[in-house]
């Protein structure tokens, strides 16, 4: 479990999270959501130490996140931020073999090449294992960062917008691959997405964030309703649903207030 | 090209080829020289002025010291390339060298008879502020372009350059200055190199930390979450960088472009991953050097073209043409 106790982090004057308290249960996808700049990936990144809060403590089942040696918190939980870009010419396989670190340091065992192949057979990734990641397309260079995650094994793993980048059938792909590792191997995923119907689709819990504070925390059914998107985007979004899902529609939805009056004379 | 076409048996030939290669320039350099070595000699050891002694005192001192130089520059410039990651830093663009000369020069100015560990250990310190605060100044500015930050660094050298060579002009020191910032292995002689074995071993030492520099040049982000505590990384990799830079700077004088050029072209043909790199790194820094060195004493023979001359102008074209090729793949 990954306990928020009363997180507060500023930019000068202003909270981007805002003395924020929530849990997040063990096993599952967790979604975070919001409109942009709500603190969902600040929040992520407090939870995985890369950001110092200012106030409040993080625990992941009872380890002080900033307390804890790194690299036993690297066996516990891995994260995986939005822009990878780096200048380094790695291969996808050296890259993916770097998830295995916080176990072997650099001297990968037998064990640990398993956990590599896996990896790199989950994310499809087996005809472009030898390749530059320079080479590879965003999508695909983001399949390889996921993987380097997947490998390193860990009881949670934090995504921050992992499908940017990639098409639908890829997109779809991620959704069940991690679906899959958290239904066999019982893992905990936390991940911030922008589409809300993947969010509906794919998650047991959502958390959804607006102006630095949690606004909902709740399943899918209460949270894609058309009052909660409204509260939270200022969007009129219409709920279907189909296969027994939530899926939100507002492709020409009404938008209300605080873009229409700030935005005059567009219609 | 595919990483996989340079690994296992591939890997090996290429390398034992490198390796005897570098053997045999090695040999070219001992021999090659205005004494010309009598074999005879040198298997009877006699020691009246002749080959044995020139071969002892002169010769393989100074190709030993081609060899540590040109192996552990060249490593010196992968590590700062991967802890700035920007493929166009090396100690000579980044203040290291100028920053440790500054150091030998205060040193040498408050205490003139200061032992040569002394001037080392300030050297080492003097660089290893100046190229953590070329680091800094590196996180604070947004950077547009990877060219900015050799340009940043070349500005910050030539501040902290022209510190020491005010200081120097005003105190006559501007021969000894000459002699920190320009290599010249032609006052190697035995007795006066053997410290560069300490660079050596250096250079072997940030072997075993190679995977924490591979890691470190994938970012902060990457660092903490597989970790490791990329500040400490940071300053092992300074460390390492400025106290190599200082004891080369003391004995034989700084290499241009050398630590810019040869991971360059290893890293264009290998890859970044540091463990598999470094030997190859290691091995060419030491050929390259050892063929302008060559060349250097050949072209004008009995004269001698100063090395710095040589790989300044080998490794000019060779740095213009890896960044013409980046050049074209960034735009």
């Amino acid at each position: 479990m990954i306990e928020i106790q009363d997180v507060t982090k500023r930019y000068g004057e202003n909270a981007v999270v805002d003395n924020v308290s929530a849990s997040i249960r063990k096993g599952g996808i967790t979604s975070l959501i919001g409109p942009n700049g709500a603190g969902k990936s600040t929040l992520l990144g407090m939870m995985s130490r890369l950001l110092k809060m200012d106030e409040g403590v993080i625990t992941v089942d009872g380890l002080d996140v900033n307390q804890t040696p790194g690299d036993q918190m690297a066996r516990k939980l891995a994260i995986l931020r939005q822009q990878n870009h780096f200048e380094a010419r790695l291969t996808v396989e050296d890259l993916v073999t770097f998830g295995r670190f916080p176990y072997c340091k650099g001297r990968p065992t037998i064990e640990d090449k398993k956990f590599v192949d896996r990896a790199i057979e989950y994310m499809e990734l087996g005809d472009l294992r030898y390749r530059f990641l320079h080479e590879l397309s965003g999508g695909q260079q983001q399949r390889a960062f996921v993987s380097m995650v997947l490998a390193q094994d860990t009881e949670y793993l934090l995504l921050d917008e992992p499908l940017n980048n990639l098409d639908m059938r890829h997109s779809i792909a991620m959704m069940q691959q991690l679906r899959h590792i958290v239904n066999d191997f019982n893992k905990t995923v936390i991940i911030v997405l922008h589409d809300i119907n993947f969010a509906s689709w794919y998650s047991d819990d959502i958390l959804a964030m607006r102006d630095g504070k949690v606004v909902y925390h709740a399943g899918p059914d209460v949270v894609i309703t058309p009052q909660a998107l409204l509260d939270l985007y200022d969007v009129e979004v219409t709920v279907e649903t189909i296969q027994g899902k939530s899926v939100g529609v507002y492709y020409g939805a009404m938008t209300v207030a605080t873009q229409r009056s700030t935005q005059p004379g567009n219609d | 090209m595919s990483a996989r076409a340079l690994s296992s048996p591939a890997h090996t030939r290429w390398m034992v080829t490198l390796i005897l290669l570098t053997c045999l320039l090695a040999l070219a350099s001992v021999m090659i020289g205005v004494y010309s070595l009598n074999w005879h000699d040198i298997r009877t050891q006699s020691d009246e002025f002749d080959s044995w002694m020139v071969l002892v005192v002169s010769r393989v001192p100074r190709t030993m010291a081609i060899i540590l130089i040109g192996a552990s520059t060249s490593i010196t410039g992968m590590i700062m390339q991967m802890l700035s990651r920007n493929k166009f830093v090396s100690p000579g663009t980044s203040g290291t060298v100028e920053s440790a000369s500054l150091g030998i020069l205060i040193v040498t100015l408050l205490y003139p008879a200061a032992p040569i560990g002394l001037k080392i250990l300030f050297a080492t310190m003097a660089g290893m502020i100046g190229t953590a605060f070329f680091l800094f100044i590196l996180r604070q500015i947004p950077m547009k372009s990877p060219l900015m930050v050799p340009l940043i660094g070349i500005m910050l050298g030539g501040v902290i350059g022209s510190i020491t060579s005010f200081y120097a002009y005003r105190y006559e020191l501007l021969q000894s200055l000459n002699a920190w910032t320009n290599g010249d292995f032609s006052r190697v002689l035995k007795g006066r190199y053997e410290l560069l074995y300490l660079s050596g071993l250096l250079t072997a030492i940030s072997w075993f930390a190679a995977d924490r520099f591979t890691v470190a040049g994938l970012g902060e982000s990457f660092t903490t979450n597989l970790g490791l505590n990329y500040g400490r990384v940071m300053a092992f990799g300074l460390a390492i960088v400025a106290a190599v830079t200082a004891v080369n700077v003391v004995t034989v004088g700084a290499i241009p472009f050398l630590g810019l050029v040869v991971p360059n072209v290893v890293s264009a043909v290998m890859g970044d991953n540091v463990r598999r790199t470094a030997p190859w790194v290691a091995i060419f820094g030491a050929m390259f050097l050892l063929a302008c060195d060559i060349a250097g004493r050949t072209l004008r023979y009995p004269y001698e073209i100063p090395i710095s001359v040589v790989v300044g102008v080998v490794g000019s074209v060779m740095f213009l043409v890896i960044l013409l090729r980046r050049g074209e793949r960034v735009a």
